[in-house]
């Protein structure tokens, strides 16, 4: 808490930057404008416009708020009114099947990014597994990982779309292949550094005891891998978002907030450009701490943060 | 009166091979320890005290010679889980209370709940942890950490306990408290105890039996018969017979390694 | 369906002689060999699985293709490399770096600025930031300027942080002795706080170089010159041109980690007194 002012501050410091440079950025479409219509641009007038211009190059925080309110809530209530008089499920689909409404994008990018992180973590756990306790595996298969975190495995994405879409597959899974091995990495490396990391003299403990392989994976390397897991998760989460993005960017068709950007690039409605960033990027936020939080309950409670 | 005999090793050696040659860890090492003895391992750093520790635990194989612990190689006596090992560093897991940390070898070992819950209480009461089951490790102080690891040692009943300078890490009031529980544990349980220190009070205010090590090659200079009653209590140390011995062990030391620093 | 066999023959193979190997007393060279061996493996298995299943080479071609469509389109792939890596990557790369560097020296004046500016790197370094890149070819055009742009932008605040940190890990009786040499702020800073920095801010930099390439190729999707490893990757998947994709897609992984390689093999001889860096 002791953080919170410092925070603050820089947080107004960054808004006000931005209004400025909504000025700076906006400010040659409005003297444009002026020198059309014939007349002059006093400095008030001049910040007025550039803050409420329809396309501008740089919209202000509040046109971009207005924009993901409209898109999100007046959308949602809209059609949640004119379908008055109809069940209670069939509103609410209606409401999430609002092609324009941002929730609805926002589902498509999120249900592909769930799916693929869980996959991804899944099996990347399963081959930590394996690359621990197979000296075959680790000699072989964990030099490749490490050098893929180097490689810039994004570039896969548009020909993973188009190949799946070749053979059927669209929608959904495409995206979710993108998400899921871009977050198999970081958790196959995270894993392995986990179930590594008990030291010298716990391990000498379990051989005192006798303990079988699987015995100490259980009870001793499973559990000490869980914070070295959570890093991994967060990392893994984030880039689940971006893939699913990136695939949405390849082919727009299938929705999401990807698709949403690529729209408005399109037809140069730079708010909603914005609208979409923002909203996915406040995802990305949320996903985080959702991982983050958990990572807090589950270290206080195996006693990793006293 | 003969006593069982519990380890006895005959030109035991142990020799690592490095980049900057062989070291000797270990060389004709011949050592034997009788049942319910309580013998210290001193020397400086290299002399092999740990390393010999380590060999009876089945922690480090030897390159000659021959060590037989209850009649058996080191390995078998491991795997009957002859021996209770205590480290340096007490090494519970911090999401077990102490109960499950104590638990945790009788698991492995696949003893049954309620026979478990038995030793736990057990356990506790002898190192005085009553009351502390449900507690986390992080919880308690370093001392007490160190306490329910021998508490953990000595859970499931082996006859030898093995202890690597359990209570380097700890303040010396504690240290002080800590010897004198330990002779009090041992005098109830009688178990045959091997105790690596580095500290010559600690030495002889607990042992039977003081093997005094010297490093380069690794070898026993000498092994001190104590004189002092069973019966210790901590102002012994003071006594002239105390300091005799602290003085004969330091005398072995000085030889054993010549002039170094 | 023979090379299907053949297939799993190879994959037998070479899965037997890393058990092998993993038998062996342990040694270096175990690493090296067996990922290579289990790289010829996958490959050999692609060729011969593509070229005996009916999988349509222009879905998924063999390696073969793919050397043939590399060895005969060379200049394009040198061309797509300049623009993308070498104006695109690496000029954001620099740019970055530096303002990052900079910025984390004049915050590290202030813990004000230290505590506000902290939390949120971290938070902006988690955030969909590819997503700009539509916005930054509005603003900076086509050209390699606009993908520059986005590198600086994703790289910048991973920088930021790991420098920061950095210059805060001399420890404090480090600092203290410079005290009584009564040293100036400057003087300890290049003595002292800057190599103590070092191997944070390399790790910063090694990070940063894998961001800059995908940065880069990424930012090409939404808009390029007809030129551009970005650019022929996703037009050449659109048109199914998927030999020239992968070609691309090897001359990536190979300028990305060679790039990462170069930047740690400076790291090492900078900061060869970290235990990380001794044997």
């Amino acid at each position: 808490m002791r953080n919170f002012f410092p925070i603050l501050t820089v947080t107004l410091v960054i808004f006000a930057l931005w209004y400025a440079f909504a000025v700076v950025l906006n400010k040659n479409w409005a003297y444009d404008k002026a020198t059309r219509g014939g007349y002059e641009l006093s400095f008030t007038e001049l910040v007025a416009d550039t803050w409420t211009q329809k396309k501008p190059r740089l919209p202000t925080p509040d046109q971009v708020a207005a924009e993901i309110w409209k898109s999100t809530g007046t959308a949602a209530i809209k059609k949640w009114n004119r379908s008055e008089g109809k069940p209670f499920s069939e509103r609410i689909s209606k409401v999430l099947g609002d092609k324009k409404s941002l929730l609805r994008h926002a589902w498509l990018t999120l249900s592909a990014t769930l799916l693929g992180f869980v996959f991804g973590t899944g099996l990347g756990i399963l081959l930590a597994v394996g690359i621990v306790h197979n000296k075959a595996m680790d000699n072989s298969v964990m030099p490749w990982v490490i050098t893929s975190q180097t490689i810039p495995i994004l570039a896969l994405a548009p020909m993973i779309i188009v190949v799946l879409n070749a053979v059927g597959l669209s929608g959904l899974i495409p995206k979710a292949v993108i998400s899921a091995y871009l977050s198999f990495f970081p958790v196959v490396v995270g894993m392995v550094k986990g179930l590594r990391s008990p030291d010298s003299i716990q391990l000498d403990q379990m051989r005192t005891w006798f303990a079988s392989k699987s015995q100490i994976f259980w009870k001793l390397r499973l559990p000490s891998s869980v914070p070295y897991l959570f890093t991994s998760l967060k990392i893994g989460v984030a880039a689940s978002l971006v893939g699913a993005i990136v695939g949405e960017l390849t082919i727009s068709q299938d929705g999401g907030l990807g698709a949403r950007m690529l729209q408005g690039n399109y037809y140069g409605t730079t708010i909603i450009i914005w609208a979409a960033l923002i909203f996915a990027a406040a995802m990305a936020a949320v996903l985080v701490s959702s991982v983050g939080l958990a990572e807090r309950i589950t270290k206080k409670r195996m006693g990793f943060l006293a | 009166m003969q006593s069982d005999i519990v380890i006895k090793a005959e030109k035991l050696c142990l020799t690592f091979e490095t980049n900057d040659g062989p070291v000797h860890a270990l060389k004709d090492v011949d050592l034997t320890i009788n049942k319910g003895e309580f013998v210290s391992f001193i020397g400086p750093s290299g002399c092999g005290k740990t390393t010999f520790l380590r060999v009876l635990a089945d922690l480090e194989t030897p390159t000659g010679g021959s060590v037989c612990v209850n009649g058996m190689t080191p390995r078998e006596a491991r795997r009957k889980r002859a021996y209770g090992f205590v480290f340096q560093a007490a090494g519970l897991y911090p999401w077990r209370t102490i109960g499950g940390n104590i638990k945790l070898p009788l698991e492995i070992m696949g003893i049954s709940k309620a026979e478990q819950k038995k030793q736990v209480e057990e356990v506790l009461a002898l190192v005085d942890l009553k009351g502390f089951e449900n507690k986390f490790p992080w919880q308690l102080s370093g001392g007490m950490q160190q306490r329910a690891s021998i508490a953990r040692a000595l859970a499931f009943h082996a006859d030898i306990l093995l202890m690597d300078e359990p209570f380097g890490a700890l303040d010396e009031i504690v240290r002080d408290h800590l010897n004198e529980q330990l002779l009090q544990l041992w005098a109830k349980t009688n178990k045959t105890i091997g105790f690596v220190t580095h500290s010559i009070p600690e030495a002889v205010y607990l042992s039977t039996k003081i093997v005094v090590m010297s490093p380069r090659p690794g070898r026993v200079t000498e092994v001190i018969e104590s004189t002092l009653p069973k019966e210790r209590p901590l102002d012994i140390r003071e006594t002239p017979e105390f300091l005799e011995l602290a003085h004969r062990v330091r005398e072995g030391l000085r030889a054993g390694h010549g002039d170094d620093a | 369906m023979s090379l299907i066999v053949a297939a799993l023959a190879v994959w037998a193979i070479g899965w037997g002689i890393n058990i092998w190997i993993a038998r062996q007393a342990p040694g270096r060279w175990q690493s090296i060999t067996s990922a290579t061996i289990f790289g010829v493996t996958l490959v050999l298995m692609w060729e011969l699985i593509v070229r005996g299943s009916g999988i349509s080479p222009v879905i998924l071609p063999p390696p073969s293709m793919i050397y043939t469509a590399f060895v005969s389109s060379t200049d394009i792939l040198m061309a797509d490399f300049i623009q993308t890596f070498v104006k695109g990557a690496l000029t954001g790369y620099a740019m970055g770096c530096t303002a990052a560097f900079l910025t984390a020296l004049a915050i590290d004046r202030s813990d004000f600025l230290k505590r506000g500016l902290l939390p949120i790197g971290n938070f902006v370094a988690a955030l969909p930031i590819i997503g700009m890149a539509p916005i930054l070819v509005m603003w900076f055009g086509f050209d390699w300027q606009s993908k520059a742009a986005v590198v600086v932008i994703m790289i910048f605040f991973p920088v930021l942080v790991n420098t920061v940190q950095g210059l805060d890990a001399a420890d404090k009786m480090q600092k203290d002795l410079m005290r009584t040499y009564a040293a100036s702020y400057w003087q300890s800073l290049f003595k002292l706080r800057l190599p103590a920095a070092a191997p944070f801010i390399f790790n910063g930099l090694k990070i940063a170089s894998t961001l800059a390439l995908i940065g880069a190729i990424v930012a090409e999707f939404f808009g390029s010159p007809i030129v551009g490893m970005g650019f022929r990757i996703s037009t050449g998947a659109g048109r199914l041109e998927l030999d020239l994709v992968w070609a691309e897609i090897v001359v990536a992984a190979v300028a990305g980690s060679a790039f990462y390689g170069i930047v740690a093999l400076i790291e090492r001889k900078a900061t060869f007194w970290h235990p990380s860096q001794r044997k």
